[in-house]
């Protein structure tokens, strides 16, 4: 924020009353529908807050999960802390080999956090910039990446998920399937969902072009690039904002779902899905905290998430207000 | 018409060549079909030979065009696991998860139809509003978890419900069937109530938008002036104008509802395609999961095709060639 203000203030200056972005920020429509909804200011305060403890992870957790010599199996199988039998420091109990249930879901919120938001701008930056080529050049061009882009919707998003993260793994050497095990899982997630951006963005710069500061730009010889990035893009954020918030959430259930199938995050670095696969087994020995708790955190994730991008989608709506 | 009619068939064609290429492509360069085929015994002839009858060293092209040519008659080779005919293995778990998706596909109408219309009509009532609240939470939660908690309650500790397979079935020719039993039944409610959970908040939003819109309408204050009791008016002139979205919605949402059965199939051991799919993928099977891919994107495609049709069918402003060449004529 003090970097950002700096620059405002360095390219236009001697002007006091300049606002900053911070005030700005806090004037604006945005806000003040923000502040005006509960439901919005609920999910932002509990997404908040399981970010914060998911970064803070390795300082607060009772725990290191990663670590073996740290599981003691004695300590195997303690329900959570308010049943009988329940012991501190486990606050959630602990799982078939001793480790630390609340251990492990800070630890694997941080993966699934991690692999959400890293798909999303993966995605993001290929939409974008597809989308932009498409539009702003047409052509065969035009052709060949919206065509792509139809294959990809006409299979179930889930379906390429699993086959390109199933494939991966299949061709790669033993040793590397684990190291990459993320990289995969961010590629797999984020192949299928870059059309829906490169689709707002082609529609937009389709229109765009050929409007009179354009041609102008384009008179004076501004690079096609810096036409496509400060005057077309701006132009279409604000759908993209909202359509990228609800596939943060989306992407996070999308790795949870492969991490169950069994092709997603391997055991010994468990995201939530993981955990849910490996409690999963567990379901008929009475030991539910195993599955119960990933599961709870997973779905408060993914409902915060999608509470933001419901509160997002009506606020920026023009016809809503 | 026409001219609209051939586009959209040829997109849709040109759409599934593309699949298949995929799909040839796993099938090809991932692992060594021969090297999954024969047994270790085999010698260095045995495996030329092999090559030579699969057509392995012809060209790409050649090889490409057999496997879409043999995919159309529904050949899709011999399965790497279990050494048999791939079509056979998934006909024989197409019933399964045909039936799981059609009772998901009834709940979710019969579920979702009416909450969508009581959230709109009482609309700022607490109960509207919890509703409303349930959706969002039906939207966020996933559907493997809402499948375990079901286990969890109805199965673990109520024992009501069975948690894993199909339960007795019945042969009706080569369909078989568990609607016909009572175990059948029993073991069909979880999967189906959980695979339904995200369709049945989608329908209900759907019907509570449209529903919104509908009672601003004159006709519908019309009928309330004449003195038509409210609930004729909500559930029947009201609500059968918005039945038209909610059927596209449901049409083009069962490719969908087939794909995510595969995880439902999977958390309840469902003998299904879907839980064949998940099977082919741990042991790299590769004939299955090209067959598997390519069926349920016909599936996707023909679904898409056939709404896209029947709406240029019913509105002609959507054949858009000709409302940008001829105008009014179209």
């Amino acid at each position: 924020m003090a970097e950002i203000s700096h620059m405002t203030q360095e390219t236009r200056p001697a002007k006091p009353t300049i606002r900053t972005r911070w005030q700005a920020m806090r004037e604006s429509d945005l806000w003040y529908s923000f502040l005006s909804h509960p439901s919005a200011i609920f999910a932002a305060c509990l997404l908040a807050l399981v970010a914060l403890s998911a970064i803070l992870a390795p300082v607060i957790s009772p725990q290191d999960p990663y670590d073996l010599a740290a599981l003691e199996l004695w300590n195997a199988e303690i329900p959570p802390i308010w049943k009988d039998g329940g012991q501190w420091p486990y606050l959630l109990g602990t799982d078939t080999q001793g480790r630390d249930i609340l251990s492990a879901i800070l630890y694997g919120s941080r993966i699934s956090l991690i692999i959400g938001f890293a798909s999303v701008l993966v995605a993001l930056a290929v939409g974008l910039s597809l989308g932009l080529i498409a539009g702003y050049f047409g052509g065969w061009v035009d052709n060949v990446i919206m065509r792509l882009g139809d294959v990809l919707l006409s299979m179930p998003f889930i379906l390429i998920a699993i086959l390109i993260s199933a494939m991966a793994t299949a061709a790669l050497p033993t040793g590397l399937k684990d190291v990459l095990a993320a990289p995969i899982l961010i590629f797999a997630i984020a192949v299928p969902s870059w059309v829906q951006y490169a689709r707002t963005v082609r529609a937009s710069a389709m229109v765009e072009r050929k409007k009179e500061y354009v041609q102008a730009a384009r008179l004076i010889r501004v690079k096609p690039w810096r036409i496509m990035l400060h005057h077309i893009l701006p132009n279409c954020m604000t759908p993209i904002m909202v359509a990228a918030t609800l596939n943060f959430g989306l992407a996070i259930l999308s790795e949870a779902t492969l991490s169950f199938l069994g092709v997603g995050m391997p055991p010994d670095q468990p995201s939530l899905g993981t955990l849910i696969r490996i409690g999963n087994q567990y379901l008929f020995s009475g030991l539910w905290w195993i599955v119960v708790f990933p599961a709870v955190q997973l779905c408060l994730i993914v409902l915060s998430v999608n509470m933001i991008g419901d509160w997002l989608r009506d606020a920026l709506n023009p016809k809503l207000r | 018409m026409l001219a609209f009619l051939i586009k959209r068939f040829a997109n849709a064609a040109f759409v599934m060549l593309a699949v298949a290429l995929l799909a040839f492509t796993i099938f090809r360069f991932f692992g060594d079909p021969v090297e999954m085929m024969v047994n270790e015994q085999a010698t260095q002839e045995d495996r030329a030979e092999l090559r030579e009858r699969l057509g392995l060293n012809d060209g790409f092209v050649t090889q490409y065009t057999r496997f879409v040519t043999n995919a159309v008659q529904g050949d899709f080779g011999i399965s790497y696991r279990n050494q048999q005919d791939v079509m056979v293995l998934i006909g024989e778990r197409f019933p399964a998860t045909f039936e799981l998706v059609l009772v998901a596909t009834i709940l979710s109408l019969v579920i979702g139809i009416p909450l969508g219309v009581i959230t709109a009509v009482h609309r700022e009532s607490r109960m509207a509003n919890a509703l409303q609240l349930g959706s969002i939470v039906g939207v966020s939660l996933p559907s493997f978890v809402v499948g375990i908690m079901l286990i969890l309650a109805f199965s673990v500790s109520l024992g009501w419900l069975p948690a894993f397979g199909r339960g007795e079935t019945v042969d009706i020719g080569w369909w078989s069937t568990g609607l016909l039993t009572s175990s059948g039944r029993a073991a069909l409610v979880l999967p189906a109530l959980s695979l339904s959970t995200f369709q049945i908040t989608l329908v209900m939003r759907l019907v509570r938008a449209e529903m919104l819109e509908t009672l601003r309408t004159d006709y519908v204050k019309f009928a309330r002036a004449r003195g038509v009791p409210a609930g004729r008016v909500h559930w029947v002139h009201a609500l059968r104008n918005c039945l038209m979205p909610v059927i596209t919605l449901t049409g083009m949402q069962i490719g969908n509802l087939i794909a995510f059965a595969l995880v439902t199939e999977t958390v309840f051991q469902w003998p299904g395609m879907g839980l064949l799919f998940i099977q082919a993928v741990t042991f790299v099977d590769i004939p299955v999961m090209a067959a598997y891919l390519m069926l349920v994107s016909f599936i996707f495609v023909a679904l898409n095709t056939i709404v896209d049709v029947t709406y240029a069918w019913v509105d002609p402003r959507l054949r858009d060639d000709t409302a940008k060449a001829g105008g009014a004529n179209g």
